[in-house]
């Protein structure tokens, strides 16, 4: 009968202790048991009639929140004198007490010293009420001015670029479900029909003047000198809510932007633009997925480019790719849809280049480097597998002849993102953050790894599966520790084991191959003794380091 | 007490404003003004109802009156019912306790009412004097005992409360088995039965059987009901519902239900077999069953009416003809030349008169059929400014935007700042020129919204030096010094909750929490009459389209038409079962709307003062109203958020506008109608496309008569545009002669 079950209605009822302990306090000694639960359904009587009235006044007073006055109203409705001293406009917390058994909830009254009030300064006298016009639509059209509310809301942009047939007028998508059953094919049709004739969205493009100031404002400082103004506008893209109309000139600018720095090699302006990716997927009023189009390519272009700065060989672009490869993962995981495919299209992108033999060595890391970000699957399924052969390669470069130093600076860095990712992670935990907030600068292996040294593991916690290697040293930093030891063990081992030390890196490898097949086959440890032996040498830190990197 | 003063007042003012309803009006004057005692006289007068009962409710009036001390309008009363001086010792039942516990609704029956009675009700609008306690209405707290057991007398009979839920059970497993056609209408029944039930349960102090039973079957009352059910079930003991004005409103008002006669007979048939009486008597007692022929209704027509307080209204309430159309605007030349510049110029300032709505003036030359009489009720004069405003409206109109689908208007966003979630009520002048605000520190404050500053009268000795032949007197009599952007009018001494601009700009009405409603002069920048009567806060006022009357209504349940130049009410509208939120006129300033707190919607008479629509169909209570500009529609928006459309001539709802999420608290059509805007606590501005909700809607005879209507499922439809604010309330909208759309609202950041 009743559309919908509604919560039961319930009759509380104010509890007699209450009533004794309020009898207690005007001085009534002893309450009988059925007199207290006499006045407290009389008390809790009133008081839900004193809060109907109350209400009302709420009501009349278009607010949603009840105040004091609105009892001292609904009092004077009833005859009954209104409480004074009870005009604070701020929620006034209970206190609770407890002691003897009994529960007590009560105001905290502080004295108040007179002349404390009389000295103290007096306070700001609060602001007049003033009145301002501003146009809340324009012909139909919200303009989108700060005094508007952010003209799409983030849940209405998914919408609309995900599902563009449910995207309906702004703000109706609630009554989209209130369609009723009855007669719903037709209005659904019809609805569907609307839909398709109002596909083509209402908004304009048109930026207001101060919109335009502002674009250009913030694109300078973006791709200025200043760096203080640079966190400025980073800071504002990543927090300002009404930037909803500018996002499709943010867009192609940074598309176009690095569209014309890659070509020039330079460095430092792809870097800000990527920073400007970062800080728009940092908005919370925004839902990037249409503008997507432009920002994927420009993210992996400076992940995989072939070359990105003037001089490969001296400067950091290696950092570049390492956090343009994070934007990429965060964009998948927000992003990626069972109808764009966009992970999978990007894995696919990044291995198919890798695989590549005439791949240079600065894409190829990169390759590695976007899929290393893109979570344990993908590093299992698709990196693990291929160590051996990039441990060949490796080794084949810096085994054979002198090619050329790029090559040689490549194949480095690809080493060393193939096996000090654990330390990295280390390093990361000590700055604290999530993959996206390192900074452009990663500091690389040798200094990270000096963690080891001022902390003695025990290489007896080698028993982690090997297969969990990967994935926990993407996960936690303390376990990943350990991998790190177990990493350095491995070096120190194939020292002790005396392999030759140009074949360190392959031995590594192979080593975790080693480890990898153990687990599987469940048996033990045979070099366990021997690692401890290696632990308790206790190497001093450069040592280590040099043992790697030779 | 100045009683006898008033009548000749009253008279005098009759005289003056050459109303046809002399014979009538002015006999009764004597009659009540005379009874000075209380409002209770004014409500008491009024309930009588049905010829039947005319005698005996009669006697129960003397009865009281005798009890109050009020001798004089006993003798008075008595002569006019020509009864004899024992008449009136006979037992009193039923109406002395209607009239303690609310003024049932009188004037809904006050058609068919003999001719004294309708008499009598004309007239009480001028008795109370200023001072009476309402004791009328509020049933407030000191309310006599004896009244209420006599209004709770009919409780005293009592079965086995053990039974209670077996007859509920019983009766609702019938209406279950029951064809479905049948089924909700039967279903009605349950909610008006479960209430007097349980009444009576807690009546017989059989509480915890009362609890039982509303826990049990409280779950399956409709979910529109809930607000009414919590009250109920607050109220457990005998002595609760002493002084409760839900519980006095089910057993004042009958609950009305429409029911077809086929499941009416079907029912009857049902409780007779099993000789179900208890249930039997509440039905006959306390249910009002409207029954109709012809098919039952369905279960979404039973929704779509249903909600109210008491049921729907009769259909017998709706049957008085109303005269809808608009009345002829005078015949005032535009001249054609270009005097637009200074016209624009002369455009704020505020003393020209302009009657709203006269946007229809140039296409209605002839007289609309469905108009009332030109001089159906007296209205003011026009003066030289009058219509030298109307010309400047014209000419504006001539400018107006052309709106609809495609054309949707602009709209400028009022936001008042810094008010610290104070600001309680909001209206602007019908030409858009200044915006005043009420608040809940008890002012008022006015604003200029265009260039020219407001300013003051220059005080009586400066006047005298004016030259009063100059050309710019009018200019010369203001004070420069004073010149600002707003002015702030202390007076009341309780949140300002009402707020009205007069057509011609030169006054503001505004109602309070205290009880009354003020007049203030935007010449002088002061209070020029405190209209006090209604003693409880007044939720609502406005003023006529034509100026000179205005109506107030609010706590007290009644609502009040005035003249400003009376200090004491010209009528009482009385009737609503709960407070009174809101008012407004119609366009034709014949009839008076008012919204409550019942979930009803009245429109009376100013004529008569009689009842002529009871709309119900809200679920909540109702907030704001809007006639369309043509008179022939009615909006209304609730705290359900909600709006419903409905054809005044007919009194049918005729259209639902679903999707606020929160109450409406302002609603306007456009300047010519076509688009009505909405404005919500839910912080959005909505246009719906009016034409096409008034056209969807067939009319066929059968609807017309019975009321019966299907309402189309097409807010979707209709919704032409949803516009957020940023966290601002919007709590009036007004659409300027050129139909660009203004909205106010306080922002709470």
């Amino acid at each position: 009968m009743a559309e919908e079950r509604r919560p039961k209605q319930c009759t509380v009822v104010l509890p007699t202790e209450s009533m004794k302990a309020m009898a207690e306090s005007i001085g009534v000694g002893q309450l009988q048991e059925e007199s207290c639960a006499a006045l407290s359904e009389e008390v809790s009587y009133r008081i839900k009639e004193i809060a109907q009235d109350a209400l009302k006044f709420m009501h009349h007073g278009k607010r949603c929140k009840l105040t004091t006055s609105d009892i001292d109203h609904a009092l004077k409705l009833k005859n009954v004198e209104p409480l004074y001293g009870f005009q604070s406009q701020e929620f006034i917390p209970f206190r609770f007490a407890s002691g003897g058994g009994r529960e007590l909830h009560f105001y905290e009254e502080k004295e108040v010293d007179l002349s404390d009030i009389i000295n103290t300064p007096l306070p700001r006298v609060p602001l007049d009420v003033s009145l301002k016009a501003h146009w809340l639509s324009i012909e139909g059209v919200q303009p989108a001015i700060p005094e508007n509310p952010p003209p799409a809301p983030k849940e209405q942009q998914k919408t609309e670029s995900t599902e563009p047939l449910k995207a309906v007028k702004p703000g109706q998508e609630e009554e989209g479900s209130i369609q009723k059953g009855q007669g719903a094919t037709s209005a659904e049709a019809k609805g569907k029909k609307d839909g398709l004739m109002r596909m083509k969205p209402r908004s304009t493009h048109e930026l207001s003047v101060e919109q335009q100031l502002y674009y250009k404002e913030i694109t300078e400082a973006c791709v200025g000198s200043c760096e203080a103004k640079r966190a400025e506008a980073l800071q504002s893209i990543a927090t300002d809510p009404g930037l909803y109309q500018m996002l499709p000139r943010f867009s192609t600018f940074i598309s176009e932007g690095v569209r014309v720095n890659v070509v020039q090699n330079n460095l430092a302006l792809l870097i800000y633009l990527m920073r400007m990716v970062k800080a728009l997927m940092d908005n919370p009023t925004l839902y990037l997925e249409k503008y997507l189009h432009e920002l994927i390519p420009a993210v992996v272009t400076c992940i995989v480019s072939k070359q990105l700065c003037l001089r490969p060989d001296v400067d950091n672009h290696w950092a570049l790719r390492d956090f343009a490869a994070r934007l990429m993962a965060q964009s998948c995981k927000t992003f990626s849809t069972t109808t764009n495919n966009i992970q999978s299209r990007i894995t696919k992108t990044f291995t198919k280049s890798w695989l590549d033999d005439k791949t240079q060595w600065t894409t190829r890391y990169g390759c590695i480097a976007g899929l290393s970000e893109l979570g344990p699957d993908v590093i299992k399924t698709l990196i693990l597998p291929r160590l051996t052969v990039e441990g060949a390669r490796i080794k084949a470069v810096s085994d054979g002849p002198v090619v050329s130093n790029i090559d040689k600076i490549g194949a480095d860095h690809v080493q060393s993102l193939l096996l000090p990712r654990p330390t990295l992670t280390v390093s990361q935990s000590g700055i604290g953050g999530s993959g996206g907030s390192r900074t452009a600068s990663i500091i690389k292996v040798p200094s990270s790894l000096t963690l080891m040294s001022t902390r003695p593991g025990t290489p007896t916690q080698l028993s982690p599966p090997a297969t969990k290697y990967i994935v926990m040293a993407t996960s936690s930093g303390s376990s990943s520790t350990q991998q790190v030891l177990w990493m350095a063990s491995i070096c120190k081992i194939s020292r002790t084991l005396k392999l030759s030390s140009s074949a360190v890196a392959n031995s590594a490898v192979d080593m975790m191959k080693l480890a990898l097949m153990r687990t599987a086959t469940g048996k033990g440890d045979p070099e366990l003794p021997l690692l401890q032996r290696i632990s308790s040498l206790e190497l001093p830190a450069s040592e280590i380091a040099a043992q790697i990197n030779a | 007490m100045a009683a006898v003063q008033d009548g000749q007042l009253n008279m005098e003012v009759e005289k003056d404003i050459k109303t046809e309803i002399t014979n009538d009006g002015s006999g009764n004057i004597n009659a009540n003004s005379s009874s000075p005692g209380s409002t209770s006289s004014g409500g008491k007068s009024k309930s009588p109802a049905g010829s039947g009962e005319d005698q005996q409710t009669l006697l129960a009036v003397l009865q009281f009156l005798k009890r109050n001390k009020l001798t004089e309008s006993v003798d008075i009363l008595r002569r006019e019912a020509g009864l004899s001086a024992d008449a009136d010792d006979s037992p009193v039942s039923d109406s002395a306790g209607a009239g303690s516990g609310g003024v049932p609704n009188v004037s809904a029956d006050g058609g068919d009412a003999n001719s004294l009675l309708s008499r009598v009700s004309i007239a009480t609008p001028f008795a109370p004097p200023a001072t009476a306690p309402p004791k009328v209405v509020a049933a407030s707290g000191g309310e006599d005992q004896p009244d209420v057991n006599v209004v709770l007398s009919a409780y005293s009979q009592q079965g086995d409360p053990v039974l209670y839920p077996l007859y509920y059970n019983g009766l609702k497993k019938f209406i279950e088995s029951v064809l479905d056609c049948h089924r909700a209408e039967l279903s009605q029944v349950f909610y008006p039965l479960f209430v007097h039930m349980y009444l009576e349960l807690v009546y017989n102090n059989h509480e915890n059987e009362a609890k039982q039973f509303f826990e049990k079957f409280s779950g399956d009352q409709e979910c529109y009901y809930e607000e009414d059910l919590r009250i109920l079930s607050s109220m457990s003991k005998k002595e609760h519902m002493k002084g409760n004005e839900t519980m006095l409103d089910f057993r004042t008002s009958k609950f009305v239900l429409r029911i077809s006669r086929d499941s009416y007979q079907l029912l009857k048939r049902h409780l007779q077999e099993r000789q179900n009486n208890q249930i039997w008597n509440i039905i006959q007692e306390h249910l009002y069953i409207d029954i109709f022929d012809g098919m039952p209704r369905s279960k979404s027509q039973i929704d779509a009416m249903s909600g109210s307080l008491a049921g729907e209204g009769k259909r017998d309430a709706n049957k008085a003809k109303v005269f809808y159309g608009l009345l002829k605007e005078p015949e005032i030349e535009v001249p054609l030349d270009d005097e637009d510049e200074e016209a624009e110029n002369e455009e704020g300032k505020p003393k020209k008169k302009k009657p709203k709505k006269d946007s229809m003036g140039s296409k209605s030359k002839k007289q609309d059929p469905n108009a009332p009489q030109q001089t159906r009720i007296p209205l003011p004069e026009l003066k030289d400014s009058d219509k030298l405003d109307k010309i400047m409206n014209m000419k504006e109109a001539t400018k107006k935007i052309r709106l609809g689908p495609d054309n949707l208007p602009s709209i400028c966003f009022y936001s008042f700042l810094n008010a610290y979630q104070g600001l309680t009520a909001v209206d602007f002048t019908d030409d858009s020129s200044l915006i005043a605000g009420g608040f809940a520190d008890s002012t008022v404050r006015v604003w200029s919204v265009t260039p020219k500053k407001l300013r003051r009268v220059k005080s009586a000795a400066d006047l005298s030096n004016i030259d009063k032949e100059s050309d710019d007197v009018l200019e010369r009599i203001m004070d420069e010094k004073t010149a600002s952007e707003s002015k702030i009018l202390y007076g009341h001494s309780g949140p300002v909750y009402g707020i009205s601009f007069s057509p011609d700009r030169n006054y503001l009405l505004s109602s309070s929490e205290d009880g009354t409603v003020r007049l203030w002069s935007l010449q002088t920048f002061t209070c020029l009459v405190g209209y006090k009567g209604h003693n409880y806060p007044v939720w609502d006022t406005q003023f006529s389209p034509y100026g000179y009357y205005f109506i107030s209504g609010g706590h007290d349940r009644v609502a009040r038409l005035w003249a400003t130049d009376h200090y004491q009410p010209l009528r009482m509208f009385a009737g609503h079962l709960a407070d009174i939120t809101c008012t407004l006129f119609h366009p034709n300033s014949n009839y008076v709307a008012t919204g409550s707190a019942d979930r009803t919607i009245r429109l009376w008479d100013v004529l008569t003062g009689n009842c002529v629509r009871i709309l119900t169909g809200h679920k909540g209570p109702i907030h704001s109203l809007a006639f369309s500009p043509n008179g022939k529609f009615m909006a209304s928006g609730a705290t359900d958020g909600r709006v419903l459309l409905w054809d005044v001539g007919h009194g049918l709802m005729v259209g639902e506008l679903k999707g606020h999420t929160d109450t409406i608290y302002a609603l306007k059509f456009s300047r010519d109608g076509e688009i009505l805007a909405s404005g919500s606590m839910d912080n959005t501005v909505k246009l719906w496309d009016t034409l096409k909700a008034f056209d969807d809607v067939e009319l066929d005879d059968f609807t017309a008569a019975t009321g019966h209507i299907h309402l189309p499922e097409n807010s979707q439809e209709l919704l032409l545009g949803t516009y957020m604010t940023k966290s601002t309330p919007v709590i009036h909208l007004h659409f300027t002669r050129r139909n660009l759309l203004l909205a106010a609202g306080a922002y709470n950041p």
